[in-house]
């Protein structure tokens, strides 16, 4: 069967793919276009390593098929950082080591963003339910919770 | 071309169940229909009689919505506790209930806040009850050229409302061992029970409608030990297996706390007091 030819935005940049039916967005991101930010951890919903946002929801990549992406805004890890500039929940990962092995960082950190950007104040708890998609077998989730939070307050400054 | 591909064709909603299947290969689709297209079933028409729901319309712009919060608050109760919020933008309350898992979370919801299918064939459309809906575990009603198009909710009367609890071992994240939802109608003085509805999920192959323990609660005071007597109805109806995440027994006495809680609450959220709890 023929490719199926998307047209779509990623991190602003307007982006054309061919891709196959069955393949997922995170297929896309990382082995058509190189965007391998996002991670496969489980390739079922599970873990959140690959969390991106689309029109603006966090979702999984995993679960989206790239031809759902026809027309949409999607928002990776890659677009993060304003060149060498991080955002300030990448700074603050680093500041409080909210990391170790890296493979759920940027899950973590997108998810992390659109909660900023949804809720500016969360409370610790808001952090861990909505981080709740996102799993970490290294840090024990406090020092990231706590980078959130630190950035959140920063941000409010 | 539901029709057209018949067994063959599947429904993609929010995907959270399908392309995992795609992906291990327990499901070989030749055709994927994106629903979300399809502006029927993916809206959200609010009234002041009626909430419909297109089948594809994710648990998230369910609870983005306020008002939906305010009128159907067990509605909310499940779409807030499905999977995680990734999960939640994505996967839809029509594809939770196709599923027909017995655990959904979405459907006893549904079944007490009298929602109604509406299924959309080659040559015509018909409306079932939820309750009506699912025929056993991960089985439904719908015919191999019949879909699900939206679900229809009334809205409830005055001096009610509704409530969902589940029980798992963790706070988030979980499949339910056991889950309940209530919809309790109070008179003016809120003293005594005009209607009431309980579905509980889990103990049975499919979500359980106990129309019986509602109605036994009709013309009844406000207190606990009718909740309780409502509860021990519920009990004798469920059904439940042994498996990885609960036993008979423990789901039998969860059904009690579950459905005393869940009606409990719903109580209050329609501004009901029960003094002797």
């Amino acid at each position: 069967m023929a490719r199926n030819h998307v047209t779509t935005t990623i991190n602003g940049d307007p982006v054309e793919f061919l891709c196959d039916t069955e393949q997922t967005l995170l297929d896309v991101l990382r082995d058509e276009l190189h965007l391998t930010g996002s991670k496969e951890g489980c390739a079922s919903g599970d873990c959140g390593a690959c969390s991106v946002t689309m029109d603006g929801r966090l979702v999984c990549a995993c679960l989206v098929l790239a031809v759902e992406t026809q027309g949409a805004e999607v928002e990776t890890i890659e677009g993060m950082a304003d060149g060498d500039r991080l955002h300030p929940l990448q700074q603050k990962f680093l500041d409080h080591a909210a990391l170790q092995c890296g493979v759920c960082t940027p899950g973590f950190l997108v998810a992390a963003k659109s909660l900023l950007e949804r809720n500016p104040d969360p409370t610790e708890s808001e952090v861990r339910y909505w981080l709740a998609g996102n799993l970490c077998r290294c840090t024990g989730y406090d020092k990231i919770v706590r980078a959130v939070l630190d950035t959140a307050a920063e941000m409010r400054e | 071309m539901v029709a057209d591909y018949g067994c063959q064709a599947r429904l993609l909603a929010g995907g959270t169940d399908l392309i995992v299947n795609m992906r291990c290969g327990r499901d070989r689709p030749s055709v994927v229909v994106d629903t979300k297209r399809v502006a029927e079933l993916n809206q959200i028409k609010l009234s002041r009689t009626r909430l419909v729901v297109g089948a594809s319309v994710s648990c998230r712009r369910i609870w983005e919505q306020p008002e939906i919060t305010q009128r159907f608050p067990a509605l909310i109760d499940s779409v807030t506790l499905i999977g995680g919020i990734p999960i939640q933008s994505r996967a839809s309350v029509g594809g939770n209930l196709c599923n027909a898992a017995p655990s959904g979370d979405a459907i006893p919801s549904l079944i007490a806040l009298r929602a109604t299918a509406q299924i959309c064939g080659p040559n015509d459309l018909r409306e079932v009850p939820v309750e009506d809906f699912c025929s056993g575990a991960g089985e439904n009603t719908l015919a191999k050229d019949e879909f699900l198009v939206s679900l229809t909710i009334p809205q409830p009367a005055q001096n009610s409302s509704t409530s969902f609890l589940r029980f798992t071992p963790r706070n988030e994240m979980d499949i339910a061992v056991v889950n309940a939802a209530a919809n309790v109608t109070l008179s003016e003085t809120k003293t005594t029970f005009l209607s009431a509805r309980l579905a509980v999920g889990s103990v049975a192959p499919v979500p359980l409608f106990v129309e019986e323990a509602g109605k036994s609660l009709i013309g009844k005071s406000v207190c606990t030990a009718n909740v309780v007597a409502a509860a021990e109805i519920a009990v004798a109806h469920a059904r439940p297996i042994d498996d990885m995440r609960g036993t008979f027994s423990q789901r039998k006495q969860l059904t009690k706390v579950l459905t005393i809680r869940t009606l409990l609450k719903a109580i209050k959220r329609a501004g009901g007091t029960i003094d002797d709890v």
